[in-house]
């Protein structure tokens, strides 16, 4: 199987279209086959991700790369990036505002939610400057 | 069946009315997007007072059967549009989260 790209560019605090990449990521997954379980991770990896550029960044990519043993989805943002990435992966912590967990969002499981799904889980980031978040779930051979 | 759910507790569907086949396996209820992504069991009915449009896409991705909005709370115009596209029964109650679910276990009860 060849590889297939596909990338999303992510609009700051643009909840109108929020979840559209990884819906759309989603439905790839679903027409290539690939096992329900897999396609659920990458799925609840990528809209963690995705909600994550839309609420604290100033907006960026979501790339989703498939070969044929693995699934990888990459979100890197144009910062203002994560002063201490221990805290922030830490389960409960949030700086989402009062307005933005009004809306169900900030519970400070974005981060922990998105290395559960992952099989491979890799986060780059300092004060001013991009974070570069990286997710990989293997695809099981049947016979595994 | 979401249908049976809809008759028989007497909900309304205000969107999505072309997923009312789903099936459901059970209950899950929180407002908190992030831990509903975490927690709801695919197959289930989710119960939440959030009523902005992205519910549609959290409940697409964790696979709920269906949404159902308690306490007669509002609804914005463009979730009912995005439940309608994406095939997601939204529905609503006056009753509350906790009523409902009794309801519901006293309806599986007699299936």
């Amino acid at each position: 199987m060849e590889n297939i790209k596909i990338s999303f560019d992510i609009i700051q605090h643009d909840f109108s279209k929020a979840g559209e990449a990884s819906s759309n990521i989603k439905k790839v997954l679903k027409q290539l086959g690939i096992p329900s379980d897999t396609v659920r991770k990458a799925a609840v990896a990528t809209y963690e991700a995705e909600m994550n550029i839309i609420i604290h960044s100033e907006g960026g990519v979501i790339e989703l790369t498939v070969d044929v043993d693995k699934v990888k989805v990459v979100a890197k943002d144009k910062g203002p990036g994560i002063k201490d990435i221990s805290l922030a992966m830490k389960e409960g912590y949030s700086t989402a505002t009062s307005e933005i967990r009004e809306l169900g969002f900030g519970a400070g499981m974005g981060l922990p939610n998105m290395k559960r799904c992952s099989d491979c889980f890799d986060i780059q980031s300092s004060e001013s400057s991009p974070t570069i978040v990286t997710m990989i779930i293997y695809l099981k051979k049947a016979n595994d | 069946m979401v249908k049976i759910l809809v008759e028989e507790l007497g909900l309304e569907v205000v969107g999505g009315a072309n997923g009312l086949n789903n099936k459901y396996t059970g209950v899950y209820i929180s407002d908190l997007l992030s831990w509903v992504m975490a927690k709801l069991q695919p197959g289930s009915i989710w119960i939440t007072i959030q009523t902005h449009v992205n519910i549609v896409a959290v409940a697409l991705l964790a696979e709920a059967a269906c949404i159902i909005i308690p306490e007669g709370a509002a609804i914005d115009e463009n979730t009912i549009s995005k439940a309608n596209e994406e095939g997601i029964p939204l529905l609503r109650s006056t009753l509350t989260a906790y009523q409902l679910a009794l309801k519901i276990k006293e309806l599986s009860r007699l299936e």
